[in-house]
């Protein structure tokens, strides 16, 4: 892999460009790995990225049933954050936003980490109690984030009304390490960092079936063909019902539709990411320009990447309250990715019957901003067979009743 | 936005409407003895199939409840039964 590097660009300015390496390759893939994980979004290449990284296992192929990166990776708000209020939750989502900090340098790809602050409105007074206490919280866990003042918040964003009427603001919780990051570039660098390893990206490659034997995992049938492994890792969101079913075992994982849309690019008027949850909507904006608003999910599953015009409608009337200046913006684009809810909005990162099967889902609403985490603890999980960071988000809290009830602190789409 | 055939209304809107449960999915009898997997599995484990779906909804002004078919991938209505009938 050549390196990116300011010299490189005055390198290749002087021979017209022709000296850059494709960022990865595509192999067909071969009869035989030690690990093959299904799914190349962010988590699986993260975890791929890290097998190879932490584990040194490289002899890994990753499996795309359409284009990397084209599932909800590219279809999130690429909101980063970590103030949850559980503490398996905090740990997993705080290491995630540390390793952002870095991602840029340890994958030398730019993957535009903006750690341009975030707030979390309070507009009713059980959220002003709720998210106090998170703050408290996030305190003991080491989590950086504050309880601020409405004043505060109208320095923070200057285009918000805190009067109301219906919900007025009064106060809010403020993580200044949060932010956004270029949700196709992560993406785009792991691959390329995984790809340098001698790890295989098969695009177009559908999973139809999961071939065991005495309990456990011996490969995967695809529309490439056979192929073997030791070890599966299946991270395919929405679809992990339709794999674990596959492989003869049921998740408690419902999909839903959930949508996002953007505004008319406009100059810069709001340089923090808000959040707000009681009339249930959240808003950045882009480098481009665009007011990135993440809207509410289906309210029954299903499996269309698609959305619906009444939800679009409903989250931009609850937003033009808290932020007037909406009732004014053109919409531009909308669209929908399938998440895979869990009941205690909490991820599944977990063995599962089948042995040497593991599985990493349920991220739900909100999983762009835990890649890096994610990747991360699943990795160590796969390679080691247990990792700190993954083992209160087992399978079998469902059947212990050990939940990590973030559906309150959290719930909302995010 | 959809629109729903309620069995008693008519052609309704989707937001008329809201999701009860999965058809066929009954609660374990809680007098008798119930293991921590069968009643995890009734709490939180659903088919979720891609494709058609079996499902029990509610036609909130009329407040019956019944059956809908449907496809999951296609948004396609198949069906919508009172629950006193079974799906053709």
């Amino acid at each position: 892999m050549k390196r990116y590097s300011a010299f490189a660009i005055a390198r290749e300015g002087f021979r017209a460009h022709k000296g850059w390496d494709r960022a990865w390759t595509a192999p067909e893939p071969r009869k035989n790995y030690d690990v093959i994980i299904v799914g190349a979004g962010g988590h699986g290449l993260a975890t791929a990225y890290y097998l190879g990284r932490n584990f040194g296992i490289t002899n890994v192929a990753i499996l795309e049933k359409g284009w990397l990166g084209g599932g909800n990776t590219g279809r999130n708000t690429t909101i980063i954050r970590s103030n949850y209020l559980q503490d398996p939750s905090a740990a997993i989502y705080e290491k995630a936003r540390s390793l952002y900090e870095t991602l840029s340098q340890d994958l030398n790809y730019n993957v535009m980490f903006s750690p341009r602050g975030l707030i979390m409105l309070a507009q009713t007074h059980h959220e002003v109690r709720g998210y106090q206490r998170t703050a408290h919280a996030n305190k003991l866990q080491g989590v950086d984030t504050e309880w601020i003042s409405p004043t505060r918040v109208k320095e923070l964003c200057p285009i918000i009304e805190l009067k109301g009427p219906r919900y007025p603001v009064l106060g809010g919780l403020y993580q200044e390490r949060g932010g956004t990051a270029r949700h196709d570039a992560v993406a785009w660098g792991y691959a390329r960092a995984c790809s340098a390893m001698g790890m295989d990206i098969i695009q177009n490659c559908e999973v139809t079936g999961i071939r065991t034997e005495a309990g456990r995992v011996r490969g995967v049938s695809t529309t490439k063909g056979e192929i073997d492994c030791q070890k599966l890792g299946i991270v395919v969101a929405g679809h992990s019902g339709v794999l674990a079913q596959m492989a003869g075992f049921r998740l408690p994982i419902e999909s839903v539709a959930l949508q996002a849309l953007v505004s008319e690019p406009i100059k810069p008027c709001m340089d923090v990411v808000v959040m707000a949850n009681t009339v249930h909507g959240y808003m950045s904006q882009s480098d481009k320009g665009e007011m990135v608003i993440g809207g509410g999910a289906d309210g029954f599953n299903n499996y269309t990447q698609r959305g619906s015009f009444h939800h679009i409608e409903e989250t931009v009337r609850s937003l033009i309250e808290t932020f007037p200046m909406v009732s004014r913006l053109k919409m531009l684009r909308q669209w929908g990715g399938i998440v895979d809810m869990t009941g205690d909005r909490s991820p599944i990162l977990s063995k599962t019957p089948v042995d040497n099967i593991f599985i990493n889902c349920g991220w739900g609403t909100g999983g762009f901003k835990a890649i890096p985490g994610s990747g991360w603890g699943f990795a160590e999980l796969m390679a080691t067979g247990e990792s700190a960071l993954c083992e209160a988000f087992s399978l079998d809290r469902f059947r212990a009743g050990r939940f990590i009830d973030e559906s309150v602190a959290a719930g909302v789409a995010h | 936005m959809q629109r729903f055939t309620c069995p008693f209304c008519g052609l309704r809107d989707e937001r008329e409407f809201s999701f009860a449960g999965e058809s066929g999915k009954t609660r374990p009898d809680t007098a008798a003895e119930v293991s921590d997997a069968d009643w995890s599995a009734y709490l939180f484990t659903g088919t979720n199939p891609r494709g058609r779906t079996d499902e029990i909804w509610v036609h909130t002004p009329c407040q019956e409840y019944f059956r809908m078919i449907r496809d999951t991938v296609t948004m396609e209505v198949l069906e919508t039964v009172p629950l006193r009938r079974d799906p053709s």
